[in-house]
């Protein structure tokens, strides 16, 4: 579904991803995981078209990503939520449900994606009026996750879901990537909880310092020494 | 809680403040509390202070639009109305288009000239330092005038059109076209308050002014939305210059006379913040109207310089800005 090929990117003169080839099939779940500031964001951003690649290719589903502009990536498929959630803080949740479905195809089948997100969080709907910077931080997840189904992706970028929540949260925004993945949805994720993310993912990538060190089927990796030592602290 | 508190108490500020200005210096002249309450001149200055609130609240809620989505201040923005009274003045008077014709013309012209601004200068320098922005603007400010004098002169234009005043009771009187300029500019408020909150597209708008990098996310091109923006500002300032061309004379300079005070209320209200940018208008009006009455036009003026300057310490967010 989703190809990437020898992508470098970066910010101004500072390099943040050297040489990244990747691969996301349909209806699997992927995850990216290493350690902070090894551009596991900035590949999600690369791939939402947030900056620019600087060298290789991307596609998905054979359109080239490189080639297309950043506001029309959503109607390719890709819905991205992005670190720190970044809801509309002063807009009410349902006022962010609604932006979510900007595109003409979303924006036509409104009522229908509403309901779908109501149904897969029916918290949202008790709190549709409320301005989303009020509500918690489990909510706040909930509600950029709700918003980027709004379009009706193919693929869902989810970058770090459970970055600062509590623990018993965070058990239940991994729930949630199950149950996404059970609308038949495909999912990459990047997380530095990595010994909870390998549990709900097929594969996963080891990105570390700009550049892909591992990869591996979950079990595996979650097997494997190195990881356990150095990202679980077993 | 603590922000709640803050306001409450800057409203109770604002109020002392306002009962001072208004009653103390009648009081102390007169040496009698009766006189100064019954004083119909003082009610007088004080609505008529409240109207020209309704044309300086429009003429924030423009900068404040463009500047909450673009994220760019329009130094020139007064320099369009002025442009837009030009615009009227001589479809009207030069080539005879009743005004219902020249007025909704003007509008169209100060919209497109927001476009164009948009289009042509601003896009260009999304991307550069603040101060640059500031100082293209500024630029453009310059660039108005001298166009306008090279085209129009530096003569004191006037429409013609009084539409004379009524009495509210057998002292005061109120001029209509004071009074309809803030009724439309009230309508127009709450008309953009609706579009803003009802609409798709207005939802969009608030949208980009709280994160303008998630809106492309969304699929949303930026460009368009500010262009957007951008032309609705400068209508904004087309239907300013309907309502002030009624009341004041038309010269290559008279966007100095609103320019300033337009952009220290909404710095006063909070860069970007309608709602305070709307409250702080009425402050200003209030304050220059009252200042005006006790002492002289230019000290009313003064006044609200003064507490400008005075708020800047005390709040420099702005009444409704948030601490960032």
């Amino acid at each position: 579904m989703l190809t990437l090929s020898n992508v470098d990117a970066g910010y101004g003169t500072f390099q943040a991803l050297f040489d990244c080839t990747l691969e996301v099939n349909a209806g699997e779940a992927v995850a990216v995981i290493g350690p902070n500031g090894a551009g596991k964001t900035t590949l999600m951003r690369v791939i939402s078209g947030l900056i620019p690649a600087r060298g290789g290719q991307m596609d998905m589903e054979g359109r080239d990503l490189v080639a297309t502009a950043p506001h029309r990536i959503v109607e390719l498929g890709i819905a991205h939520v992005p670190e720190n959630r970044r809801l509309f803080p002063r807009m009410s949740v349902e006022d962010n449900l609604r932006m979510g479905a900007f595109v003409p195809s979303a924006r036509a089948a409104f009522s229908r994606r509403l309901e779908f997100v109501y149904d897969l969080f029916p918290r949202m709907k008790e709190r549709r009026h409320q301005f989303a910077g009020t509500l918690s931080g489990g909510e706040q997840q909930m509600c950029a996750i709700g918003r980027a189904l709004m379009s009706e992706p193919k693929l869902l970028l989810l970058d770090e879901p459970s970055a600062g929540l509590a623990p018993v949260i965070v058990q239940r925004i991994f729930e949630l990537v199950r149950v996404i993945r059970e609308q038949g949805l495909t999912v990459l994720i990047v997380e530095q909880n990595v010994q909870q993310v390998l549990r709900v993912v097929d594969r996963a990538y080891v990105l570390e310092a700009g550049s892909i060190r591992m990869s591996g089927a979950a079990e595996e990796l979650a097997a494997s020494d190195e990881i356990r030592r150095l990202y679980m602290g077993l | 809680m603590g922000k709640i508190d803050t306001r409450v108490w800057l409203v109770i500020i604002a109020a002392t403040l306002f009962v001072c200005l208004a009653y103390v210096p009648a009081i102390v002249r007169e040496g009698d509390f009766g006189f100064a309450v019954s004083d119909v001149f003082l009610y007088e200055s004080m609505i008529n202070g409240l109207l020209l609130g309704g044309v300086l609240a429009l003429l924030s809620l423009g900068l404040n639009l463009i500047f909450g989505v673009v994220d760019v201040v329009w130094i020139c923005y007064a320099e369009i109305v002025m442009l837009g009274m030009y615009g009227i003045y001589y479809l009207h008077s030069v080539y005879g288009v009743p005004l219902p014709i020249a007025m909704p013309a003007g509008i169209m012209i100060t919209a497109a000239i927001g476009y164009a601004v948009h289009h042509l200068v601003i896009r260009h320098l999304l991307d550069s330092a603040p101060i640059n922005q500031l100082l293209a603007t500024g630029g453009l400010l310059f660039f108005f005038q001298s166009v306008a004098t090279l085209a129009f002169g530096i003569d004191f234009r006037n429409l013609g059109v009084s539409l004379g005043s009524f009495p509210l009771t057998d002292d005061i009187y109120i001029s209509w076209s004071r009074l309809a300029a803030f009724i439309v500019a009230a309508a127009c408020v709450a008309f953009l308050y609706l579009f803003l909150t009802r609409t798709f597209m207005g939802t969009a708008i608030r949208a980009i002014s709280q994160d303008r990098e998630i809106m492309t996310l969304m699929g949303a091109a930026q460009g368009r939305l500010y262009l957007i923006s951008s032309a609705i500002g400068g209508g904004l300032a087309g239907l300013a210059a309907c309502l002030l061309v009624l009341q004041y004379d038309v010269h290559p300079f008279v966007g100095l006379s609103f320019g300033p005070i337009t952009f220290m209320i909404c710095v006063l209200g909070g860069l970007g913040n309608m709602v305070g940018g709307f409250i702080a208008a009425f402050i200003f009006s209030e304050l220059i109207a009252l200042g005006g009455y006790h002492f002289d036009l230019e000290w009313g003026y003064v006044f609200a310089f003064v507490f400008f300057i005075a708020m800047m310490f005390v709040r420099p967010e702005g009444i409704m800005g948030r601490r960032s």
